[in-house]
């Protein structure tokens, strides 16, 4: 665990860069870890996988695993993995500030 | 950070739970950024066969591990072989099975592989099955690439992890 400093605020991450709380987590601070990860635009498709995903972890406790994503919010995978190229699991985690997807499909 | 990992999984058999391992690990790779190719041979035709990709089933014939706890019976009793012979007793198993897998909200085999041409797998049939089962491209679902000799999916899986199923 340590402490990282992202768009301005500091937050506890784990060893592979995933937030350990995802009450620290702020729109400013998806925007910087979307860069880190190859993105430098959240579009509004991306919000909506973001704020699903925010939503789902929420309800669950979990993040949810990119079958979930894109039965519930209707993104395509195709989409899906043009919007979170090279890995969306574990990128769309990252960024949303939620620990790795836990299922397997 | 996996930008150069391929993975490549050559599937032989047909039923119903030797499809499902490269479908799992192959998602699991595609989420994670990495390049995955599938090279369907002999028997795992069926899982790309259009006609039969429905139906894929698992026989309880001499099955060791498919015990009766699967159907909420306690310990380790088995099925008995003669149980497993009589008619009705593979579609029972598979029927058995595909609930279980619904129940944990995996897809289908037919829904999983578009999933994983979706997410940019590249599916190949075996040339020598084909010719053998007297298949054609048509016979096979969306998103097959193309029918390639063993010398062709050597060349294109060069520096790719293979897993033989």
């Amino acid at each position: 665990m340590v402490a990282k400093t992202i768009a301005g605020k500091t937050v506890e991450v784990n060893e592979e860069g995933f937030m350990i709380n995802p009450n620290e987590w702020t729109e400013e601070i998806a925007v910087e870890i979307a860069k880190e990860e190859g993105i430098p635009e959240l579009t509004a498709e991306h919000w909506k996988i973001i704020n699903f995903c925010r939503q789902s972890a929420g309800a669950s406790g979990k993040a949810p695993t990119l079958r979930q994503i894109t039965v519930g919010t209707g993104v395509s995978t195709k989409e899906l993995f043009a919007l979170f190229p090279k890995g969306p699991a574990k990128k769309v985690a990252r960024i949303a500030g939620l620990g790795k997807p836990e299922g397997c499909v | 950070m996996s930008d150069e990992r391929k993975i490549a999984f050559i599937c032989s058999k047909g039923t119903l739970d030797m499809a499902l391992p490269a479908l799992v690990m192959g998602w699991a790779a595609l989420g994670n950024g990495i390049d995955v190719t599938i090279f369907f041979t002999f028997w795992g035709l069926d899982i790309i066969n259009k006609h039969r990709v429905d139906h894929l089933e698992i026989a309880p014939v001499a099955n060791t591990s498919m015990k009766m706890s699967m159907m909420g019976i306690p310990g380790n009793l088995g099925i008995p072989n003669i149980v497993g012979i009589l008619p009705g007793m593979t579609a029972f198993a598979t029927k058995l099975m595909k609930d279980k897998m619904k129940a944990l909200e995996v897809p289908p085999v037919r829904e999983y592989l578009q999933m994983l041409v979706d997410a940019g797998a590249k599916l190949y049939a075996c040339k020598m099955s084909v010719d053998m089962m007297g298949l054609t491209k048509d016979d096979f679902v969306e998103g097959v690439i193309d029918i390639v000799t063993a010398g062709d999916f050597m060349d294109m899986t060069e520096g790719a992890q293979i897993v033989f199923i």
